[in-house]
């Protein structure tokens, strides 16, 4: 608080205290997450939450526009050789860590060389393709691939790019971490909050008009919604869909929306063991009726208020590899019992069981799907158990169906190539064609978006006979900021970048 | 009495030995992967691997549990599998908050329920009686959670008197930290009210049956005199070491109130943990409320022992 | 824990009608025992009471505030909120029921052996006891019903396994001041074996503290599924349970603030009418009490 010591009277000083509060408080922008974010260490955090935190804490070399294009952020620019075996990097020049280190091409080097090489790093897979990083010089780095690789500079968009000072790699970074971006770490409170405050020698500090920023840890949509409106933030991510009505109402609120590159499906075991042995496992026929039994649109309505884009493919609308001439099929029963018909499986119900994790929302999608199967002959059961058990059951092969959720890449290669290619991470279901390994892994190897698109549209046609993956909704990122809050741009990969954003009064 | 301190020492040592074993058995027995949910979405095969052998996760039970309680024994928990921080740090970190939470609805119970158990026992089978002893039902049967969210919609969203959330030190901002604490205070305390009510007013009533008050009363003491210098007193004692009793209880509570108001306390730590299978997280934590309990208990027992030669003898 | 019965002794079946006598002028106790009956009569004649199915959905008639139509208002997959709150009883009452009955079947008997037997059985009854009870009650049924799984069914194990080392204690204690009573020590002067004077002549005096504190359990344990479905680890969806309707209705808090309204209310009463039988028993089986 602002205080006037030498003022005559207590009563003249309270009211200063009083009016001075409100403009100091406005520089700290309070900022309401639905979780704690794990360890704040790029090359090892996990969640969608964390990186909202890094987008402040951490430049990276490359980041998106709004439209997914790759823009420069540390990396002024990069060049791809004819080969596409090498890309070279120009770094920014004048940039420093928060400890006043030099981001240079050492430094750049030291980070790429420890995310591929540490062995806990979550980012290993995402720099697989890497063979060697060398500095140039002080402001250009080259990147030698073991093969042609477009999904490297989007990984560089993300935590795989992000610079940690060369000095703090040695110590905890998670306790501790020491990036390059706006603002710099002050503390952190498990399950409770993190403090970053202005970095002073930012190279875009203009941007940026917060003192001080404060991400806090709110699970619960009422209680986050709450803190809010009664003033206690400035911004949350993740609002209930249930509550977009009275917030859209609410003067002193503004509502912010973007379709995100995630989506809900229901993953369907087709080859995982012997759960896989089961009509819809078997039978593409059964898997093209279940999905002709669901009406997308009202199943957003229903649970997400229709705030949830329907799905039908796994690139979001926002991805060049997106393709609008597969449309929405509408509801069709009949066409669903005419399937099951040919597939002779028309004379019983149809027994499915659909795992889910044990989360009022999700469940709440499952049940609707239940109703929905239901009236085209399916006999749906949903088991729920918790998110954990429920890995480890996908994994192991214990289901027919599961719901699951992907938050999404910006690189397309990201939210197909684990789940569709044959032993890929994610492909629970193990699905297996040879026809789509091949597409795909060509895919990687064409930087021409326009080309890949070509790929991708062909992978489509096969998938989207085969239905491993029943994709039913896109993800939204509902935000909710304070109507004092200018500036505010949402990005279909949810994360808040806070460069432009201001309160106004 | 230090004999009996000392015995009681002792016996809590196998108690709390087989506590660690509870713990650490029911984590292992837990279904999931902790793995898998550490690993995060992209699960990479390599670190799956890695993680494994790091936390020991192939190792036969009991050979975990050697070497957890090793370390426990050494002031050390490990470090949680979420974040990478250290158990005991965040033990440190987050049993004042816990704490804070538990003194204010402590406060709060006594507050409420020493003079409505009083007061209560006082007009014994009156329409007070009655009522003050239908409120305490009332607050042991309202779930907790139910009226913790309903407070927040009243208070918070409708009226914004209150923060619906959070937690603030109280030696950071007291006047926050009060704001803050209120509903949590009473959401947690009012089941404590209602016990401590009770027990307050049997206890009462007790004392008040006994030889020496009826003499004081025969010798025509004022009767608020009687209530409050001669059986208040006496009364009080073993409502105090109920309340120590009520240890565990509070920690329970503070499990869902935790939840509620997001308060990053003990009880959000030990919920989140077994959701995210943070073992060593919930093994450090229970383990300590267990302790925390056991010493309780201990102090309890001491307090009778102060306490029973007092009330046996008629002054 | 804090609701343990006090110690009674009751001997003779003479005590017993006097303890009816004594329950039955004990309105509020009267009172509860019959909102128990009321609430167990319509859970289990819920098909009769109402003509809609409690797991049917309506996505016409989504959170449809309470009216003609819709006694209680519907859900947000418009399901009729009586109907599930009828369904909802026979789960919220089985949980109390069958979990208090876990605990009994399992802590009884320990208790017995313990408390009969002494020496060191007993050390190591009391000591696994002691341990049990330093984790809170709560705790450990998270953790119980995360271990076994999120089921109806697997919550009331985990509350019933939770409770339990109440029971033994509770029994352990009893067993231990009637063992040193006349008739018990004549018994086993006249040479008869040792489960014969267990089940005639020591069950019988123990059983009295374990029916008021089963009484009392049965109200937390009521509370206790409620807030493990909070968490969302009781019963799972479509299936109601009071517990679980108020886990989704805190999203609709707001929007549709009754349904949130009527399993809150339906458990305080339920609780409350159990806590006010508990109460009442206690007082009609301790002599000392009146």
């Amino acid at each position: 608080m602002t205080r006037y010591p030498l003022l005559a009277t207590g009563l003249a000083a309270l009211l200063a205290c009083a009016a001075a509060s409100p403009a100091s408080a406005q520089s700290t922008f309070r900022i309401g997450l639905q979780e704690d974010p794990d360890a704040l260490d790029p090359h090892k955090g996990n969640t969608y939450v964390g990186r909202v935190v890094f987008a402040a804490l951490c430049d990276k070399l490359i980041d998106i526009s709004p439209k997914l294009e790759l823009v420069p952020q540390l990396a002024s620019s990069w060049t791809i050789s004819p080969d596409g075996l090498s890309i070279t990097i120009k770094l920014r020049a004048g940039v420093k860590f928060h400890d006043g280190e030099a981001m240079d091409g050492e430094a750049v080097k030291a980070n790429l060389d420890r995310a591929r090489t540490l062995a806990d790093s979550r980012r290993k897979s995402e720099l697989a393709s890497i063979a060697s990083v060398d500095v140039v010089d002080a402001s250009t780095i080259l990147l030698k691939l073991a093969k042609p690789d477009a999904t490297i500079l989007y990984a560089l968009s993300d935590r795989a790019g992000m610079m940690l000072a060369p000095k703090s790699l040695a110590s905890d970074v998670a306790a501790k971490p020491v990036c390059s971006g706006p603002y710099k770490f002050v503390e952190r409170v498990q399950n409770d909050r993190i403090v970053l405050e202005r970095f002073a020698d930012h190279w875009r500090k203009q941007d940026y008009a917060f003192d001080r920023v404060i991400y806090r840890a709110i699970p619960d949509t009422t209680v986050r919604l709450a803190n809010l409106r009664s003033g206690d933030l400035d911004m949350l991510e993740r609002l209930a869909p249930t509550d977009t009505k009275s917030v859209k109402s609410d003067a002193s609120l503004k509502y912010v929306e973007i379709t995100g590159l995630g989506y809900q499906g229901l993953t369907v075991n087709v080859g995982n063991g012997p759960a896989a042995d089961n009509p819809l496992g078997r039978d593409k026929r059964v898997r093209q009726a279940f999905s002709l039994s669901l009406d997308r649109q009202a199943l957003s309505d229903v649970v997400f208020e229709g705030t949830y884009p329907p799905a039908i493919q796994a690139f979001p609308p926002s991805s060049f590899a997106h393709n609008p001439d597969i449309k929405l099929p509408a509801r069709d029963v009949a066409k669903a019992r005419q399937l099951l018909k040919e597939a002779g499986l028309d004379k019983a119900p149809i027994d499915v069981e659909i795992q889910a994790a044990n989360n009022p929302v999700f469940l709440r999608l499952v049940e609707v799907v239940q109703a929905m199967a239901g009236e085209a002959g399916f006999n749906v059961k949903i088991r729920s158990t918790e998110f954990a058990t429920l890995l480890r059951e996908q994994v192991a092969g214990r289901f027919q169906m599961s719901s699951v959720g992907w938050s999404g890449r910006a690189d397309p290669d990201g939210n197909t190539h684990v789940f569709w290619t044959t032993g890929g991470g994610q492909n629970d279901g193990k699905y297996s064609n040879a026809e789509v390994d091949r597409l795909m892994n060509e895919a990687r190897t064409r930087y021409e978006p326009a080309e890949r698109r070509k790929l991708y549209d062909a992978v489509q046609k096969i998938v989207q006979e085969d239905l491993p993956i029943i994709y039913l909704l896109y993800w939204n990122w509902p935000y909710v900021v304070s109507a004092k809050v200018d500036g505010f741009v949402p990005y279909p990969d949810g994360i808040i970048r806070l460069n432009g954003m201001k309160i106004t009064r | 009495m230090l004999e009996m301190i000392a015995r009681r020492l002792l016996i809590a040592l196998p108690t709390l030995i087989l506590v660690s074993i509870f713990v650490f058995g029911l984590q292992k027995l837990l279904p999931g992967d902790p793995v898998l949910v550490i690993a995060g979405e992209e699960r990479d095969p390599q670190v799956l691997a890695y993680l494994r052998e790091l936390y020991r996760f192939d190792d036969p039970i009991p050979l975990q549990y050697w070497a957890w309680i090793k370390q426990v024994v050494q002031g050390n928990f490990g470090a949680s599998l979420r974040t990478g921080a250290s158990v005991s740090a965040l033990i440190v970190q987050k049993l004042p908050v816990t704490l804070q939470l538990a003194a204010f609805a402590m406060i709060f119970a006594l507050g409420i329920g020493i003079p409505l158990g009083v007061f209560a026992a006082t007009r014994k089978g009156t329409w007070v009686d009655s009522a003050v002893s239908t409120m305490a039902l009332s607050g042991l049967s309202i779930p907790n959670f139910w009226l913790g969210i309903i407070l927040i919609l009243i208070v918070s969203v409708n009226f914004r008197l209150l923060p619906a959330s959070g937690f603030v030190s109280l030696w950071e901002d007291p006047w926050r930290a009060l704001q803050t604490m209120i509903m949590p205070a009473f959401v947690l305390g009012n089941a404590l009210a209602a016990t401590i009510m009770r027990h307050t007013r049997s206890s009462m009533l007790e004392v008040l049956s006994q030889d020496y008050v009826r003499t004081a009363r025969a010798k025509g003491l004022f009767e608020p005199a009687v209530v409050w210098k001669h059986a208040f007193r006496n009364a009080l004692i073993p409502v105090v070491s109920i309340a120590t009793l009520l240890f565990g209880e509070l920690m329970a509570g503070a499990v869902l109130t935790e939840q509620i108001f997001s308060i990053p306390g003990f009880g959000k730590l030990i919920v989140d943990g077994v959701f995210n299978r943070d073992y060593s997280v919930v093994q450090g934590v229970v383990l300590c409320v267990a302790v925390g309990f056991i010493a309780m208990n201990l102090l309890a027992d001491i307090l009778y022992v102060i306490v029973n030669p007092r009330l046996r003898g008629t002054r | 824990m804090t609701l343990l019965a006090t110690n009674a002794q009751i001997s003779a079946p003479r005590a017993r009608s006097r303890a009816l006598t004594r329950f039955l002028s004990n309105r509020g106790a009267v009172a509860g025992a019959c909102v128990i009956a009321l609430i167990l009569a319509m859970a289990i004649l819920a098909p009769l009471i109402t003509r809609y199915d409690p797991n049917t959905t309506n996505f016409l008639a989504i959170r449809k505030p309470p009216g003609l139509a819709y006694w209680l208002g519907t859900d947000e997959l418009g399901r009729d909120l009586f109907a599930r709150m009828l369904y909802g009883a026979r789960a919220s009452l089985m949980a109390g029921v069958i979990s208090v009955s876990i605990a009994i079947a399992i802590g009884l008997p320990i208790g017995l052996i313990a408390g009969y037997y002494g020496g060191l059985v007993d050390m190591v009854i009391s000591r696994c006891t002691e341990a049990l009870l330093a984790c809170p009650f709560l705790i450990l049924a998270i953790a119980l019903a995360a271990f076994l799984g999120p089921s109806l069914a697997n919550a009331m194990v985990a509350i019933g396994l939770a409770a339990m080392p109440i029971f033994v204690r509770l029994t352990r204690g009893q067993v231990i001041s009637v063992k040193a009573e006349d008739y018990v020590e004549g018994a086993r002067a006249i040479g008869l074996p040792h489960h014969v004077i267990l089940i005639r002549h020591v069950l019988p005096n123990v059983i009295a503290p374990v029916i008021v504190q089963a009484t009392l359990a049965t109200a937390s344990a009521i509370i206790a599924e409620a807030s493990l479905s909070f968490l969302g680890l009781g019963q799972q969806p479509p299936s109601p349970s009071w517990g679980s309707m108020l886990n989704t209705a805190k999203n609709f808090i707001e929007q549709a603030p009754w349904m949130s309204l009527w399993p809150g209310l339906a458990i305080f009463v339920v609780v409350l009418a159990f806590n006010l039988m508990g109460d009442g028993l206690r007082d009609a089986l301790d002599p000392r009490r009146s």
